[in-house]
This record gives structure tokens, C-alpha cells and sequence, in this order.
């Protein structure tokens, strides 16, 4: 193998798995060292700069980190609790207003339209208020957050919290107009007078369910998405005993667990396929067991049933799947019906977005299944200087994929305002910095702990169904933010290898606890990865290969997959040809530079 | 060294030997050596060797005089039994427990200052009864624990950290061990586990004396230019004679040896060891030749390494001596204690 290049940013971004995962690229391990230190407000603002809204998303966020992190892949662990950490800080942090970005008081001049106040849209202007734009949001509903407000049950997510953070946004001075729905694209991008359009509408239509009985049953079928906006607002406030609902993901979740709040004592939730096949989080499956719902397998919906014009159940079909080694399913039959007894039924299948309200003549490209095109990249659609971003880019994703979005399309209308190129973006790059303080002395906690995951304290099932707000989740207590801190390994203090010191005397393969070290003769990949002390299995995490080392010309190889961080072969190093080195991420932002070197500025 | 313990963690995909452990459970305490000493690659070539030869670690024997050297067996096997003797007297104690149990494996580390200068009749007698040991020298040319001065292994013309040169000639364990007529006698160096670890099998399974004389650098006093036992100069200046190969009874040979080049020497357990000559003239069981051979490599300023003499069929300490065949600690009170007649009887003998 070539020595690897670890210059490239991407290495040892990659090497911080949680980073790499979330799509903000979150410095985890640094808000978790800080969250260690006490440190609760700072921690917040590391989580604000990539991921905008730390407190909504230390509850709800659907956590890419978590299954990504190394501490999960160490035999009998679980990985660390990031997102329950990210609401620690939340919680405890002192006042922020002061460390907030400011808008400037004299604007560049430059006006953009949000269309809608979701999460995306509000990235957007927490991204280009400080830059001295003008943003203008407008919003269908009377308040702001978008699906945040109206998916996500406040027994999740506080409304405290969901106000707080927008207000730390609208409060630099967005121009917010609520019950405003956008009627025509034509009319915003001819008479509006904006620079640029961002559109953050989410995809706000639920997925329908035509089955026989679904016209005439209409009053006690409910659309997952519109029923748990009712509730949001307070237009619904009762639900029948017997509630089905319809589909196994996250609002499928949410609807079963409101329902319950709601007045209903049998919710039963009725999957298609067997459990691997569900859409929805473990933890959020976990939750909604906890409160007695019973997650049903294997039933197919086929029609509504109906008595005197009033919905007493539904039909289902008794399915039957053979599946080979992969998992793959390559049978289903249909083994009988069954019929479950019902008062109200939610459909929650799905949900997609719509642009009844853009005109298809505007430039503005849409593709064979009416959905915007839209450039992975820049976000830009086929008409210059109109955006797309969060649900309504790519179609239903999450918060933390919408803050990215968010992020991104910000560079982009930023690049568009200034006559710039919008693909031609400025590239992510790390720093290093070595952590090394004296003799044994490393300034990161490297000794590994053993500690299990912490469990995430809830109000009793007497008391959380009194009331639709009560949050279930009582956040870690302090014994256990203590505990759970330890459990991460530091990924971002990385062993930092430079070959021309090494003397080859093995101290730091011998005391490798994770026998993630092999001095060898090189070779081709997937022949090194089988000759190391412990053979390189997991092929999604990279080897590091030095260049020939000075005394035999073998090379160093290390296994990034299950390194625990713990410095000891930069400890035992005689030489200091391993040093560990903090690297941090330089995820660029909207209004970010490219730092001029020494070199360039002489030229100049 | 390190304050921080190595944890426990350990890799998942760790393979496990014939007793269901891993490496990690052979290891022993944190080693408060230099970082980068030699002697803790010896260490974990030992645990690799005693984890491979599904060795049971209560009935391992770890012995010790004073030195750096001696300080490593606590960094192994630490379900083992252990004895840090008194300086260059560790032959003694292996005598005693070798004499009282037979049943153990012992390993004996010691270094060149232990071994060969105030240890060093100590050293000579051990070879002379044939103990039943595995005996280390962790063989740096300096007192590491003094600072550096000179040791008997020392070549003549290395230089010390702060300049002088040595000027007096070097005793070397290697050929003393030959003359004595040691019948498993090997060199290695810590940086080579490839060669040291299947030479710590063989001498551990070599019923008799087995030395193995490892080329260890001081890292902190003798790693640096004009020394001759530093990691560079000794990388550059060995030369493997004979790579020996154990192979376990239980396990067949399966590596394609090219013919002419290998030899298999059956050990007294039914092992056997693969013998390797990178040197076609090298006759590891003729005494005479090798021994001719090493010093002759040495003049040329050469480290021959490797299996350099072995002589499988010797007799060891308890077969000259027709001790019993089991450990005393299995043999009956009765047998062991003649009672007062018997010993007026023998005690009659010698007036």
C-alpha cells in the first residue's frame, strides 16, 4: 500500500466516527470532554456552531453518531450516549445571549426569502444574519419550528426549548411572517425583490391509504403527519379507546405515544414486515413498548371495516416471508386474514413533499416523480438563485440532515450574492495539535473506563399520561453525566505517526491494549489486513500505512477500527515518533475564507 | 515507562489457544522499564510463546536476579509462580524448586551483568547439572540500573553515552555456554519476535538447559552512534544462521520447506523443531563446527543468530541423578521420610 496521504482532511475526520456520521459534523468528542469539565456553556457553543439547535436536537435528533461510534464496535459496549450528552449542555448551560453571532447593524443589502420556519430555513438565517442579510421567512402556520413544532410531540420536545432556540435566531432580527403561506413561486421571485429563495417547506403531505372503507370511514381515519399537527395546535384533543395505527417509523411512534395521551387505553401498531424491516429508531420502538403499545408484525392492511357508517375495524392480511442469508426477503405469501377491532385508525406511511405552489414555467427543473432537481452539492435547483434544502430537497430525512442542508445552502447563496460560483466551494481541513504536556502527563483523559451506557431516567407510566406535556425523559442526573463522559474514547486525539523516528524496538505493538499495531513488509491492502497482530476485519475502517521505516524499510500499520485513544504507544514511544495530536475539523460556513498561508501573502 | 495501566480491553477477534485464553491473560504487571527497552519485547515474545504453548500459568516458574532484566518477570504471566533472587544467585534458587518439582516450567531472566559477572559461576553450574530451564539473557552491554557503566558483555571499542571506549574484551555467553557442554544454546535479537518467539517454544519444550542469549539495546544508555548493541548497529550487524521453527506435537508441518535446507529435530515430547539453515555450512548439532563458525563471524564483526547448537538427547539434572519421577509434593510422607531407623541406617553408612 502507498503510505497514507494524512494530510488529505478526510483521514482523520473519518478517524472520529461520530463526526464523520453526523450530517453536521458535530465536534462531539470536544463537547463531551467539555460537558467532563463543567464546562456546560461552552459545550453548548460547540454543538451551535455545526448543529444550530442543541437542546431540540439533544431529544429528538435521530443520532447517525450513536450506531457510528467506536465505543460500540468494543466487545459488551454500547456507544456513548452522545445525543442524551448534547442535552446536559443544553440544560445546564448558563445564558448564551451574549455569545450569540450578532447581525450587524448596517446590512450588506442583500434581501432572501425562507419559505418556511423549519429547521433548514432557520440554519439559513442563523447562518447569513451575521453576514449583514436580510432574511425574510415566511411561515403557513402562527408559530415557527415547522415539523419540529407540529410532528415532534411536546412530551419529546418541549416547547420552552423548541422557543428558545428559534428566538436565538429570530432574534437577530429575521424578518418572520407567520400565517403567511407562499401562494405562487412566480409571484415571490418577480415582485418580492430577494437576491435569492431558499426553500425549506419540508414535505409536509402524508402518505394516503386507498383501501375499500377509506372515503366512508374518513371520520375516524386520520393522516399520521396533519393528525399530530392538530394536536400540536390544540384542534384535537381526543381519540377513540381502540386506536390501529398504520405503519412502523418515527411518526408512527410519535402517533401511538400520543394517542395514548390522548385518551386511548388499546394502541396496537401495525407493521408489514418483521421487525429488522422497521423504519423507526430502536430507542424510539423501546419508548413506545415501555408504555404498553403493542408493536404487531406481519399484517397486511386490506380494508377498512365498517358498521352503520362507523368505523368498527379493519381488515389485515396474515403475511408469511422466507428470507435468505442476507436477510433479503424472497418470499411473502398470504397465510389468512385477521380482523382488529378499532375506533380511530392513524395512517402513518409516509410522508413526501409538494410544490402545488411553484410554477412549473419558472426555470425551475422538476424531475419524473414531480420532485425539485436540485445539486447535491451547491443545493442550488436549475434556476440560478433559487434554493432547496432539508425534506424538501431530497425528501424525508431528519433535523440533523436539514441543519446540513441548511448550512450549505447558506455558502451557496452567499457565493450566488457575490457573483461567485456556487460549486466552487472552499474544502474542509483539520488542524493538529499535539496533546503531549510533560512526562505522562497528556491534556485529555486517556485512561479507559469500563463503565456500561448510562440509562436515560423517565417520569413514572402513572404520571406522564396526566398531561400531553409532560416530557418523559428527565435528562442524566449528575452521577450519571460523570459516568457517561468517561465512556468516550477521544477519537479526535489522534495517534500521529512520523516514520523517520521510529526505531523499530515493537513498545508500542507490545503495549497496544487493542492489538491495533503491526510493524510488517508491505503489501497489498487486503493482504496486510490478514498479517497484523489482530487481524484487520472490518473493512469500512481504513489502515493507516507509514512510509518505510529508517532502520529495516518494513512498514508501520494501524487498524483505526477499534483504537481506544489511550496514548499508550505514544507513552511508551522512545522517540516521540508517535505523538497524540487533537485534530480539529474545519468544516467550512457561510462567510468562511480560505486562510491566506505566509507564503501567498508575501507573494502578495 | 507508563503510569497508566494497560486496560483491559482487548481486541474481540483475539484468537484464544487450547485453554480458551487470549495473549492478554499471559501478560503480567506494568512494566516500569524505559519506554522503548528492549526487555519488554522479550517480555511479550514470552507471552506470545506461552500463550501459543497453551502453557498453564500456575504451573509456570519465573526466577530472577537483580538488574533490569530481572525486573521483567513480573511483567508476564502473572498467574505464574515468581522468585526475584538475590543478584547473580537466580541459578540457585531454579536448582532448589527444579530439584523439589519437576512438573514445573521454568524460565529463568537474568542479564549480562546478572549472568555473566557476579552471577557467573552461578551461570557455569546450572549449565554443567543440565537444568530443566528456559534461561534468558537480556543481553544490553551496560548496567542500565547504575547509569550505563560497562558490563562483561561489552565489545571492545564500543563507546558509552558520554564517550569512553571500552577496551576490555567481552565474555560472550554464547560460546562460555558451548564449551560447558549446554545442550540447547541460541541468539537472538528483542526487535526479531519472527525468530525469538518460535526459540522461546523449542527452549521451553528442550528438556535441559536451554539458553537464549537476546541482543536487548538499552534504549536510554546504548541506543546511541559508536555503541555496538544499539537498535541500528545491531540490525545491521546480525546475521541469522539457523531459523528454527517450532511446531507443536499436536500440530502437522505444514509450510513447504525447500529440501536440502531444512532439517526436522524430534524433541524428547514428540515436537519437533524445523530447523532452517540460511547458511548452507552451518551444522547447528556439531558442536565443534559451530562454535568454530560463530567465533569466526564474530571476528568479521557479525551477530550469528538463531538456534545456533542443539543436541536433543542429553541427559538432564533429574535423569543423572535418578531423582524420583514425580514432584516430591506427590510423593508419600513415608517415602520421603525414612523415620529415625532408616536414617540411623544410612547415617551408619558413612561411619
Amino acid at each position: 500500500m502507498e503510505p497514507t496521504d494524512t494530510s488529505n482532511p478526510d483521514y482523520y475526520h473519518r478517524v472520529v466516527d461520530c463526526q464523520w456520521a453526523c450530517p453536521a459534523h458535530t465536534d462531539v468528542p470536544e463537547y463531551i470532554r467539555l460537558i467532563a469539565q463543567g464546562r456546560f456553556t461552552e459545550a453548548y457553543m460547540v454543538n451551535r456552531e455545526s448543529n444550530v439547535f442543541p437542546g431540540i436536537l439533544g431529544r429528538v435528533c435521530d443520532r447517525p453518531c450513536e450506531p457510528a461510534c467506536r465505543r460500540g464496535r468494543i466487545e459488551d459496549q454500547k456507544p456513548v450516549a452522545i445525543c442524551r450528552l448534547k442535552r446536559v449542555a443544553a440544560d445546564h448551560r448558563d445564558e448564551v445571549a451574549d455569545l450569540l453571532p450578532k447581525a450587524p447593524h448596517v446590512k450588506n443589502g442583500r434581501r432572501i426569502a425562507c419559505v418556511g420556519a423549519g429547521c433548514a430555513s432557520l440554519t439559513v438565517a442563523n447562518d447569513l444574519m451575521p453576514l449583514g442579510y436580510e432574511v425574510t421567512i415566511f411561515e403557513q402556520f402562527g408559530e415557527p419550528g415547522g415539523l419540529m413544532r407540529t410532528n415532534i410531540p411536546s412530551f419529546r420536545l418541549p416547547h420552552s426549548v423548541l422557543n428558545e432556540e428559534i428566538a436565538m435566531i429570530t432574534g437577530m432580527g429575521v424578518d418572520l411572517k407567520l400565517n403567511t403561506p407562499v401562494k405562487s413561486m412566480r409571484g415571490l421571485l418577480t415582485t418580492g425583490g430577494f437576491d435569492a429563495v431558499f426553500v425549506g417547506s419540508g414535505a409536509p403531505k402524508g402518505k394516503e391509504l386507498s383501501l375499500p372503507g377509506r372515503a366512508e370511514a374518513g371520520a375516524n381515519i386520520h393522516i399520521g403527519i396533519s393528525w399530530l399537527e392538530s394536536v400540536a395546535f390544540g384542534h384535537i384533543e381526543k381519540i377513540g379507546k381502540r386506536v390501529l395505527i398504520i405503519g412502523v417509523g418515527n411518526t408512527a411512534m410519535d402517533c401511538c405515544r400520543t394517542s395514548l395521551r390522548l385518551g386511548a387505553d388499546s394502541v396496537k401498531v401495525m407493521a408489514r414486515k418483521p421487525r429488522e424491516f422497521f423504519k423507526a429508531s430502536a430507542w424510539e420502538l423501546e419508548d413506545a413498548e415501555e408504555e404498553s403499545v403493542a408493536i404487531i408484525i406481519n399484517r397486511s392492511p386490506k380494508s377498512f371495516v365498517l358498521e352503520n357508517g362507523r368505523l368498527t375495524g379493519m381488515l389485515f392480511d396474515k403475511m408469511e416471508y422466507q428470507m435468505d442469508a442476507t436477510g433479503r426477503i424472497t418470499v411473502e405469501r398470504v397465510a389468512g386474514e385477521e380482523f382488529l377491532p378499532a375506533d380511530d385508525v392513524i395512517l402513518a406511511i409516509g410522508q413526501e413533499n409538494a410544490f402545488p405552489w411553484v410554477e412549473r414555467d419558472m426555470g425551475i427543473e422538476f424531475d419524473k416523480w414531480d420532485v425539485p432537481v436540485v445539486d447535491k452539492a451547491t443545493f442550488e435547483s436549475t434556476r440560478p438563485g433559487v434554493f432547496f434544502g432539508g425534506d424538501a430537497a431530497f425528501g424525508p430525512k431528519n433535523i440533523i440532515w436539514a441543519v446540513e442542508h441548511g448550512h450549505q445552502a447558506a455558502i451557496s447563496i452567499h457565493r450566488h450574492c457575490h457573483g461567485e460560483s456556487a460549486s466552487e466551494r472552499m474544502p474542509p481541513g483539520v488542524n493538529l495539535q499535539s496533546r503531549k504536556m510533560g512526562m505522562h502527563e497528556w491534556s485529555y483523559s486517556n485512561d479507559y473506563t469500563p463503565v456500561e451506557r448510562r440509562l436515560m431516567p423517565h417520569v413514572s407510566l402513572k404520571e406522564r399520561f396526566k398531561n400531553l406535556n409532560i416530557e418523559v425523559e428527565l435528562g442524566f442526573t449528575a452521577e450519571q453525566v460523570e459516568q457517561e463522559v468517561q465512556r468516550c474514547l477521544n477519537c479526535d486525539v489522534q495517534t500521529v505517526f512520523s516514520a523517520k523516528l521510529c526505531i523499530e524496538c515493537d513498545a508500542c505493538i507490545d503495549i497496544c491494549p487493542v492489538d491495533c499495531l503491526t510493524i510488517t513488509h508491505n503489501g497489498e491492502e487486503s493482504d496486510l489486513r490478514q498479517r497484523l497482530t489482530a487481524p484487520a476485519k472490518n473493512l469500512t475502517q481504513a489502515l493507516y500505512v507509514s512510509a518505510g521505516l529508517p532502520q529495516t524499510g518494513r512498514v508501520m500499520v494501524k487498524d483505526e477500527d477499534l483504537c481506544v485513544h489511550c496514548g499508550l504507544c505514544a507513552e511508551r514511544c522512545p522517540t516521540a515518533a508517535w505523538d497524540m495530536q487533537k485534530s480539529q475539523l474545519r468544516w467550512p460556513h457561510a462567510g468562511d475564507q480560505q486562510p491566506v498561508t505566509t507564503q501567498q501573502a508575501k507573494i502578495a | 515507562m507508563t503510569f497508566i495501566a494497560k486496560p483491559k480491553v482487548a481486541h474481540p477477534s483475539l484468537p484464544r489457544n487450547a485453554l480458551g485464553f487470549t495473549r492478554r491473560d499471559y501478560e503480567g504487571a506494568l512494566s516500569t522499564l524505559c519506554a522503548g527497552c528492549g526487555h519488554d519485547s522479550i517480555t511479550a515474545a514470552v507471552v506470545e510463546a506461552s500463550w501459543g504453548l497453551d502453557l498453564e500459568p500456575q504451573n509456570m516458574v519465573k526466577l530472577s536476579g537483580i538488574g533490569c532484566s530481572s525486573k521483567t518477570t513480573a511483567y508476564f504471566v502473572s498467574g505464574g509462580h515468581g522468585f526475584n533472587s538475590v543478584h547473580g544467585r537466580m541459578p540457585s534458587i531454579a536448582m532448589g524448586a527444579n530439584a523439589a518439582n519437576r512438573a514445573l516450567t521454568y524460565i529463568g531472566v537474568s542479564g549480562d551483568g546478572d549472568t555473566l559477572s557476579i552471577g557467573l559461576g552461578q551461570f557455569c553450574h546450572a549449565i554443567r547439572r543440565n537444568l530443566n530451564m528456559l534461561y534468558i539473557i537480556e543481553n544490553n552491554g551496560v548496567y542500565g540500573l547504575t547509569k550505563g557503566q560497562f558490563s562483561a558483555s561489552a565489545d571492545v571499542g564500543t563507546k558509552a553515552k558520554k564517550g569512553e571506549t571500552n577496551l576490555q574484551p567481552p565474555i560472550d555467553p554464547v560460546l562460555l555456554a558451548m564449551t560447558l557442554g549446554a545442550s540447547f544454546v541460541a541468539r537472538s535479537f528483542s526487535g526479531d519476535k519472527e525468530q525469538l518467539v518460535p526459540l522461546i517454544q523449542a527452549g521451553l519444550r528442550h528438556r535441559g538447559f536451554a539458553l537464549i542469549d537476546v541482543l536487548s539495546p538499552c534504549v536510554t544508555f546504548n541506543d546511541h552512534e559508536g555503541s555496538t548493541k544499539s537498535y541500528a548497529y545491531t540490525r545491521e550487524h546480525y546475521e541469522p544462521a539457523v531459523h528454527a521453527d517450532f511446531v507443536p506435537l499436536e500440530r502437522e508441518i505444514v509450510a513447504n520447506y525447500q529440501q536440502g535446507e531444512t532439517m526436522p529435530l524430534l524433541m524428547h515430547d514428540g515436537s519437533r523443531i524445523v530447523l532452517r539453515k540460511l547458511d548452507a555450512s552451518y551444522d547447528p548439532t556439531d558442536r565443534v563446527n559451530a562454535a568454530a563458525h560463530i567465533q569466526e563471524r564474530m571476528k568479521a564483526g557479525e551477530y550469528l543468530t538463531g538456534l545456533l547448537h542443539i543436541e536433543p538427547s542429553q541427559n538432564e539434572f533429574h535423569e543423572v541423578n535418578e531423582t524420583p519421577d514425580v514432584p516430591l509434593n506427590s510423593v508419600s510422607y513415608e517415602a520421603l521420610c525414612p523415620g529415625s531407623k532408616g536414617l540411623e541406617k544410612t547415617l551408619a553408612r558413612y561411619r
